[in-house]
């Protein structure tokens, strides 16, 4: 996967998400732009999961929890009438960075498939809990009545304005993890996942080095999350089950795991894929679910696997 | 007094169902190094096809006696057809690939069953209550169910350590190179494991029927609970899962049962009240976070179990 | 000696009924080859996985420069100043010979919390390991992935690591196995000059190697020592030859193990 490559789709892509709203518009088709906005923080959560998955070789099956932790943390403040976003958003993005640091502890002690079952389980533990809360909703979930407030800064409440901030956190988000990728910060993880064990006879402590990773793409996860609860104005259990999460996987695949570009290209291709199955059926996951077992067993570099000329090993 | 033992019963129950689950799950990994979100799957359709038969042939038996097979053969069926595929490949693949069977099994049982969920009744004499603990009624059902999960447990006891097949598993948790090296059919062998994995779900479904509804979605909590099991017990390891499903299904009872009370005991009832139905659901988490503290490989860690 | 580099006392590991490390007490010094040899399963890999800290010895202890190691992990002895470079090549396949070498240069950075910059256009780290790849003879493959080398080629690259990690000791398991004979003649001659700055475990099967470069050599059967010595004493003992070099005249102390 060459950086030209890698540019080129990361420029199309850009400036074809960048068109979203005039087309909407020009269209007639506001849900585009609802969609669309979904896509765009979705795309967020899939490329701090791929910080982890792809490039650090930790298979969390639980990446969706930061979503929930993100949006539970505006969504109870906005409940006791916490507004501001400036108080809201750095909230949400530390609570999610003290559980992932929490649980990242626990689980990277452990390896392989423990790993994913015990990212899933502890992410399934936050989910009864908002299950549980009936304070907070419970199983019902908890409307948002104001979007967070920044000042006159920008106004949330407008949907283009919305949705051009969450297109910039997204260019955020995949410019952070392209330069992390390539670090020295990034090359210890990489190599931890490649071989570990060469890596601490080199002198790396690469359990630390792991840990980081861990709490950088969580607390990515949580931005993800803080914008969805804004934009439906809304948070409920669902965002976290777990079912969130292995679409996230799913996405990041299919997508292309080890590019950074790539969980974009399959955020937008899977969910556009969900929209338009649906369109067809309202038992769209029976084709679905088939589709994504293909999809793991010719698992090939995913989206920008398949536009790379010919691979190297 | 009576209370507690009573919860205590419930607890062992649920272990046991916890256990025919989490069984299947531990050896299919164990043996094939395969992590199956689907095996959930298996539990809901078994559950599924025992509402259906028992009610089309109006017999709780009947039921339960043609959902196995049918869940053994579907079982097989799977294997052969996407599970055999994923042997010896990253375990994301096998995430991913049998996270598309469950979307694929949660629509195809809403195509087939509809969204709205079905009920089991059970025969007259097993929903009547006996006296297990003196001067407490329990359900017979219940005492059916722990003493049909114990029987299962004793079978798998004498399947593993005193059969060939046992001694073919056995080898196959320490070490898979070994028993390939043996000559012996692995395809046969790892379709039986799962068809036999299968079954056990099944069964376990068709168990937990007449006590919770039969719905979409229900095989995935469990699963959720047997992965818990599992990761305490030590993964490939069968005595592990059933020491730990154990474990887990009395504790989990008992703080549901108990952990309210004592909370408004010790913070007040307006504290406890939001507190906790959430700390309770959380309760078998956090065992496992302190599980992970202690031991991270398990109770009982299979010796090749670990990648 | 106690201005040894490394010493150990009384190492000892089992795996199961496998008395893999037998009572080890051996000494490391700076611009010393220590060679030690023994048959297949004599435990050499065993002992080098105690001293890097891959695995902790059932008893015994680990002396590095005076201060106890026993306990340490891996990283630790690192980056005290251990080094090793694997009978089984382990490098990172799918990074390029350069930026294989550039992480070990990395290792003796304080830490790798840099985010933004990039390590592979970081000349810290590139103008160190390109003159460690040409040391080595490997500075044209600098550019190759590492899973393109040849098997002799993945071997230097493994010394060029352990290298490039700045080690005043170096745990060398079988460098020259596998090898062409140009390309191990050129590792015996590059570890002639190493000599001198470092102390060197050296384990090796190609015995023409080892009387060519040891000042020490210790003989490990059964995971004991049987013998120690300069290389003409070894040449000469009897119960090596016995045990090691192949004159059965007796019956071996021990018999069973699979070997
Ligand atoms: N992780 C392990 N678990 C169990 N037994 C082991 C392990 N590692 C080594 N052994 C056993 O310990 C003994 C010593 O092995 P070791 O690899 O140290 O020998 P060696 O001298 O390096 O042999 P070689 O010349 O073949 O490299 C052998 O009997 C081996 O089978
Ligand atoms: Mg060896």
């Amino acid at each position: 996967m060459s950086t030209r490559l890698q540019f080129a789709l990361g420029a199309g892509l850009l400036i074809a998400l960048a068109a979203i709203p005039p087309v909407a518009s020009l269209a007639g088709i506001p849900f585009l732009l609802t969609l669309f906005t979904r896509i765009v923080i979705v795309a967020i959560a899939s490329v701090s999961l791929n910080l982890i998955l792809g490039y650090g070789g930790m298979y969390s099956l639980g990446h969706a929890v930061y979503i929930g932790i993100g949006g539970y943390t505006v969504g109870i403040l906005a409940f006791h009438g916490v507004h501001s976003g400036l108080v809201q958003w750095p909230l949400a993005l530390a609570v999610s960075a003290l559980f992932a640091l929490v649980t990242g502890a626990l689980c990277l002690r452990t390896r392989g498939v423990y790993f994913i079952m015990i990212t899933l389980a502890f992410a399934q533990m936050v989910y009864f809990l908002t299950v549980g809360v009936a304070k907070y909703g419970g199983d019902d979930g908890l409307t948002i009545a104001r979007r967070s407030s920044f000042g006159g800064l920008v106004n949330l409440a407008d949907r283009t304005t919305f949705y051009y901030v969450s297109l910039a956190f997204l260019l955020a988000a995949v410019l952070v993890v392209w330069r992390i990728s390539r670090s020295h910060f990034g090359m210890v993880v990489r190599g931890a996942c490649a071989n570990d064990r060469r890596m601490q006879a080199l002198g790396f402590p690469t359990y630390r080095y792991r840990l980081a990773a861990y709490v950088i793409a969580g607390t990515m996860g949580g931005l993800a999350g803080a914008l969805l609860a804004n934009q439906t104005d809304f948070v409920n259990p669902e965002m976290l089950s777990w079912t969130r999460s292995g679409d996230l996987m799913i996405m990041v695949i299919l997508g292309g795991s080890g590019s950074v570009i790539g969980p974009v290209a399959g955020t937008v291709a899977y969910m556009v894929l969900e929209e338009v199955l649906s369109g067809i059926t309202e038992h769209w996951q029976i084709i679905l679910g088939p589709l994504v077992v293909l999809m793991a067993l010719v698992r090939q570099g995913g989206i920008v696997g398949w536009l790379s000329p010919k691979r190297h090993a | 007094m009576t209370l507690f033992l009573e919860q205590c019963l419930n607890g062992l129950q649920l272990g046991l169902l916890l256990f025919l689950l989490a069984a299947g799950l531990t050896l299919v990994f164990g043996i094939m190094d395969l992590v199956n979100l689907a095996h959930g799957s298996l539990y809901m359709v078994g559950a599924y096809l025992a509402a259906w038969f028992a009610k089309r042939f109006d017999s709780f038996f009947i039921g339960l006696a043609a959902a196995l097979p049918v869940a053994l053969l579907l079982g097989i069926v799977l294997e052969v057809l996407v599970i055999r595929r994923l042997y010896g490949r990253d375990h994301l693949v096998h995430v991913l690939a049998t996270f598309g069977l469950i979307l694929f099994f949660n629509e195809a049982v809403r195509l087939v069953w509809g969204a709205a969920g079905l009920t089991l009744a059970l025969p007259e004499f097993l929903g009547t209550w006996v006296q297990v603990i003196p001067g407490v009624p329990y359900p017979v059902y219940r005492v059916a169910i722990i003493v049909v999960g114990l029987l299962v447990a004793a079978f798998l006891y004498f399947l593993v350590q005193h059969t060939r097949v046992g001694m073919l598993i056995r080898a196959g948790a320490a070490d898979r190179e070994m028993v390939g090296a043996l000559g012996v059919n692995i395809r046969l062998l790892y379709t039986l494991v799962f068809g036999v994995g299968a079954c056990l779900a099944a069964l376990a479904g068709v168990m937990a029927a007449p006590i919770l509804t039969v719905q979409i979605g229900m095989g995935e909590t469990i699963l959720i609970l047997a992965f818990v099991v599992i990761v305490i017990g030590g993964i490939g390891s069968v005595r592990g899962a059933f020491v730990a499903a154990i474990i887990v299904g009395v504790l989990d009872t008992l703080g549901r049962a108990f952990l309210p009370g004592a909370l408004k005991q010790t913070f007040g009832a307006a504290a406890a009240s939001t507190a906790a139905p959430a700390i309770s659901a959380m309760f078998i988490y956090l065992l496992m976070a302190a599980f992970l503290i202690v031991r991270p490989e398990g109770l009982f860690p299979a010796a090749g179990g670990r990648k | 000696m106690p201005d040894a580099l490394v010493r150990t006392r009384g190492l000892c590991k089992h795996f199961g009924g496998v008395v893999a490390t037998d009572n080890v007490t051996l000494e490391l010094n700076r611009g010393e080859i220590h060679a030690v040899i023994g048959p297949n399963g004599a435990g050499k890999t065993t002992l080098i996985n105690q001293l890097t800290g891959e695995l902790f010895p059932d008893a015994g202890s680990i002396l590095l420069d005076g201060r106890d190691i026993t306990r340490e992990p891996p990283a630790v002895r690192a980056r005290a100043g251990l080094a090793r470079a694997y009978q089984i090549v382990s490098i990172f396949p799918a990074f390029s010979v350069l930026q294989n070498v550039a992480l070990a240069v990395q290792a003796t950075q304080p830490h790798s919390f840099r985010f933004w910059r990039e390590a592979a256009r970081d000349a810290r780290l590139l103008d160190p390991a390109m003159e460690i790849l040409a040391r080595l003879g490997l500075e044209g493959r600098a550019g190759a992935l590492a899973s393109q080398l040849s098997h002799g080629e993945q071997r230097q690259l493994e010394l060029a690591m352990a290298l490039a990690t700045r080690p005043r000791v170096l745990l060398l398991d079988e460098p020259t196995a596998g090898m062409g004979h140009e390309e191990s003649r050129h590792i015996v001659s590059l570890l002639g000059t190493l000599k001198s700055d470092y102390a060197i475990l050296l384990v090796e099967h190609d015995m023409n190697a080892v009387f060519a470069l040891a000042d020490l050599i210790t003989v490990l059967v059964y995971g004991r020592i049987v013998a120690s010595g300069a290389p003409d004493e070894i040449r000469g003992d009897a119960e090596v030859k016995r045990a090691y070099l192949g004159e059965k005249k007796k019956a071996p102390r021990r018999t069973g193990a699979a070997d």
